[in-house]
């Protein structure tokens, strides 16, 4: 559909562009890169004729971009550029219906009534029919650029050109915009080759992506491949961070801001003077956000967060929506559930057992409440009924130091053969099976590290801070099923 | 949403003829009929029509009537009409062309150019034989042509996609400069500084048919040069790239616009000096009556931009009379406030 072989050029003096080439399938949704200054613009400037380039060659469509007349480049390449200046009000109709200029023939250039159907149709299309006798000085910012994306439509073109499309647009505008741009490839055919500042859009929707440094080619490749930390903070020099995207299969790149000096010279330790023990509830409170692995009932997956709540239920709390109910509770005492780990058990709080293993780089500290009631033998659950009630074995751990995902993971493994070590020892029976139990059915697990410090990449059984985890939850375990079934022995 | 009704009201682009047209005429009815001796309009019809189609017979109208109406009144009220319509449609074009509602045939020193060619004619004498009282005339339209080519020439040389600003910009160091030869020769001139100034000021009394001889074929070449770019100014006043985006031809158009603007401006200049404003709120007044779609903006502004300078050039020979005014103080006395008014409300507009 479009190749470019080559191309140099740029304004008067230093070409701002140089030895680029690349191609573009039809239908393809192309994306182009690059920071401030790369020569982003400047390609898009030549491809669209407005710019001529010194040497290499623009081929569209088999034919040379030199041997189109403006007329019939209009009719294959369509150009939204990022500003679109209007000095007088022309009604929004009007300024859709110049789109059709290229297709109107004769010295007349008469308006057919294909003209007025393709008008019609790219106005219902972008959603502007509703107000197209409005005057496009009066529009927003957002309703204008969908204007003149119906305009670019309305040349009926096989290749659009996008400058920084979601530029004026809010949040909804922007995602429904690049929706109909990958529906329009995918479905029609149109071949969409797009600037974008926002490496997460464009990631999100281009298939493939050319990335440019300093006027020439970095990539040529598909969104994973181009969207790699170390080469993005490369090119654009910034400290970046690459996310899976939730929901689709895209890399995010996220920004890391830089702290100040003070800030980063600040130790900061999470210390066991900082865990309260009230009647009902245990209470660790951070003064600074925790970096949070856990399966609390508030709080829970991955996150970031400051208070670390295990309060006790009667054996009889209704689990029907406890997580509306234990946010409430957490805002009653005066914490936001947005930054509160929460965890219910039906153990007296006064039976938990806490442990501080102070290391030479790194610290752990451990909070375990236990109670086995509940006592399931995970490999033989099958034969346990589904319910829920208050969990009763939940496990804290923090750490002093700076964990990656994989020790999160390694963490909680490690963490858990510990506890299945404790609850053998202590021969807890699961009394549907009868067999030695390796938990209970509702056990909560939580891993916050400072994320400061000792950089731990590891949390195996054998690893410096797996043996700490290991020890620390075994011996935390042990003692807190002593403290419980004592209680019940009494 | 008041707004948005008369908008569409207006927008009845039938109308807007019918409108403007109407307005031409009683200009042009008022015009004839309004002088030291009065004429009834019945009687200017009949002695139009009597003249047009040889079978009306005059009747028993009186032959003065008649001849003040063909020999003095109709002649300069056409000569009005058609240096107001060629001023409006330049301005127009250029308004649309350089995307600035302040834009008109003066600011990209189109004029200053046709003026300078006529003061040199009547510093030095100058004639050209067999051309006679053309000379001047002629001699305008020639330095309108070369200004117009020295400041694209110059413009295209600062930057060679020839920006509207880089064009503006010119042509004001342009005007300056001419406007200050121009002054020098008023200030070296003896005898002729009266008939100069006058002409400066710009009159379209006593040039008879002559007159209308010459600006008609350019009026005409002009208006329908801009005419066939009508679509082309609709595009390229969202920005030349737009228009290029589009498929607009823009250096072939531009160029086109430019030619045909400063012969209609270089041709005005020459039968009538120079009359400011008209090409600046004629187009503006009609954009805002009734859009700005250039493929009736053009038309319309001919129209209203003709009826407007005959109803200026009635009241620059009757509010003093029997002295006269320059027609070109009475269209800024009425065209400068009422610019300025313009310019307040689209300010608070916008």
């Amino acid at each position: 559909m479009l190749r470019v072989q080559q191309i140099t050029g740029g304004y008067a003096g230093a070409p701002v562009v140089k030895n680029i080439s690349f191609e573009v399938k039809k239908g393809e949704l192309f994306g182009i890169l690059g920071p401030n200054g790369s020569g982003k613009t400047t390609i898009l400037k030549m491809l669209s004729g407005i710019l001529p380039h010194t040497s290499g060659d623009i081929v569209i469509k088999g034919k040379n971009l030199s041997e189109y007349t403006p007329k019939e480049l209009a009719k294959i390449i369509a150009v939204l550029p990022q500003h679109s200046s209007q000095a007088f009000s022309y009604t929004v109709k009007e300024t859709v219906s110049l789109g059709r200029y290229a297709h109107q023939k004769g010295w007349f250039q008469s308006w057919s009534g294909k003209d007025e159907e393709a008008v019609n149709r790219v106005m219902e299309q972008t959603g502007i029919s509703g107000f197209q006798d409005n005057d496009i000085q009066q529009l927003s910012g957002g309703e204008r650029q969908r204007v003149f994306l119906a305009q670019a439509l309305a040349q009926e073109p096989e290749i659009l050109l996008l400058d920084e499309p979601t530029n004026h647009l809010d949040l909804s505008y922007q995602k429904e915009l690049l929706d109909l741009l990958s529906v329009w490839s995918k479905d029609c055919g149109l071949t969409v080759i797009s600037i974008f500042h926002d490496l997460n859009l464009a990631g999100l929707y281009c298939d493939r992506l050319l990335l440019l440094e300093n006027g020439e080619v970095n990539i040529n490749h598909v969104p994973n491949e181009v969207l790699k930390e170390g080469r993005i903070r490369e090119v654009y020099r910034t400290k970046i961070e690459k996310l899976p995207h939730p929901r689709v299969a895209a890399p995010q790149m996220v920004l890391v801001p830089e702290r100040s000096q003070a800030e980063s010279q600040l130790e900061k330790r999470i210390h066991p003077s900082s865990l309260e023990v009230k009647e009902d509830l245990l209470v660790l409170r951070s003064p600074f956000p925790l970096k949070t692995m856990s399966s609390g009932v508030t709080g829970s997956g991955t996150g970031w967060n400051r208070i670390f709540l295990n309060r006790h239920v009667s054996k009889n709390y209704d689990c029907s929506d406890h997580r509306a109910e234990m946010a409430e509770f957490v805002r009653e005492i005066g914490f936001e559930p947005g930054e509160t780990v929460g965890m219910m058990t039906a153990v007296y709080i006064e039976d938990y057992s806490s442990k501080f293993y102070e290391e030479d780089t790194f610290s752990v500290f451990v909070v375990v409440t236990a109670g086995v009631g509940n006592a399931v033998d995970a490999s033989k659950s099958e034969e346990h009924s589904y319910h829920l009630t208050p969990g009763t074995i939940n496990t804290w751990i923090f750490v002093n130091g700076h964990l990656t995902e994989e020790a999160f993971i390694q963490s909680i493994m490690t963490a858990t053969e510990a506890k299945t070590r404790a609850l053998y020892d202590q021969e807890v029976i699961d009394t549907v099976t009868g067999t030695i139990a390796t938990g209970t059915s509702t056990d909560s697990i939580l891993i916050a590290a400072a994320q400061q410090g000792e950089n731990l990449e590891y949390a195996g059984t054998i690893t410096p801070l797996g043996k700490v985890i290991g020890k620390g939850v075994y011996e935390c375990t042990v003692e807190a099923i002593k403290k419980s079934q004592s209680r019940i022995n009494r | 949403m008041q707004k948005q009704s008369i908008r569409t009201y207006l927008n009845n682009k039938l109308l807007a003829y019918l409108t403007a047209a109407a307005f031409l005429l009683c200009a042009m009815l008022i015009g004839i009929s309004i002088g030291t001796v009065s004429i009834h309009p019945s009687t200017i019809i009949r002695v139009i029509s009597a003249e047009i189609f040889p079978f009306i017979s005059l009747g028993n109208t009186d032959a003065m009537h008649a001849n003040i109406i063909m020999n003095i009144r109709l002649p300069r009220v056409l000569l009005a009409g058609l240096v107001g319509a060629s001023l409006a449609i330049a301005g127009a074009a250029f308004q649309g062309l350089l995307r600035n509602p302040l834009a008109d045939p003066y600011t990209i020193g189109v004029s200053s150019g046709a003026s300078l060619g006529a003061v040199l004619t009547l510093f030095f004498g100058l004639s050209i034989p067999f051309a006679g009282m053309f000379t001047l005339p002629l001699f305008s339209i020639l330095f309108s042509f070369l200004t117009i080519f020295a400041v694209l020439l110059f413009a295209r040389n600062i930057e060679r996609s020839m920006k509207v600003e880089t064009i503006i910009l010119t042509g004001i160091i342009f005007s300056s400069f001419l406007g200050a030869l121009i002054s020098l020769m008023i200030a070296l001139t003896g005898e002729e500084l009266r008939q100069i100034i006058g002409w400066l000021l710009g009159s379209v009394s006593m040039r008879g048919w002559a007159y209308i001889n010459i600006i008609l074929p350019f009026f005409v070449v002009g208006a329908i040069l801009l005419l066939v770019n009508s679509k082309e100014l609709n595009a390229m006043s969202f920005g030349e790239e737009k228009a290029r985006h589009i498929g607009v031809d823009v250096q072939k158009r531009k160029m086109m616009v430019l030619i045909a603007g400063s012969i209609l401006t270089g041709a005005a200049v020459a039968v009538s000096g120079t009359i400011g404003f008209v090409g600046l709120v004629i187009p503006h007044l009609t954009r805002m009556l009734w859009g700005p779609d250039h493929r009736h903006l053009l038309p319309l502004s001919i129209l209203v931009g003709a009826g407007f300078l005959i109803i200026a050039d009635l009241v620059s020979r009757t509010i003093i009379a029997p002295a006269e005014l320059p027609i070109g103080v009475i269209t800024a006395l009425i065209g400068a406030p009422a610019f300025g008014i313009i310019l307040m409300k689209r300010k608070n507009k916008l």
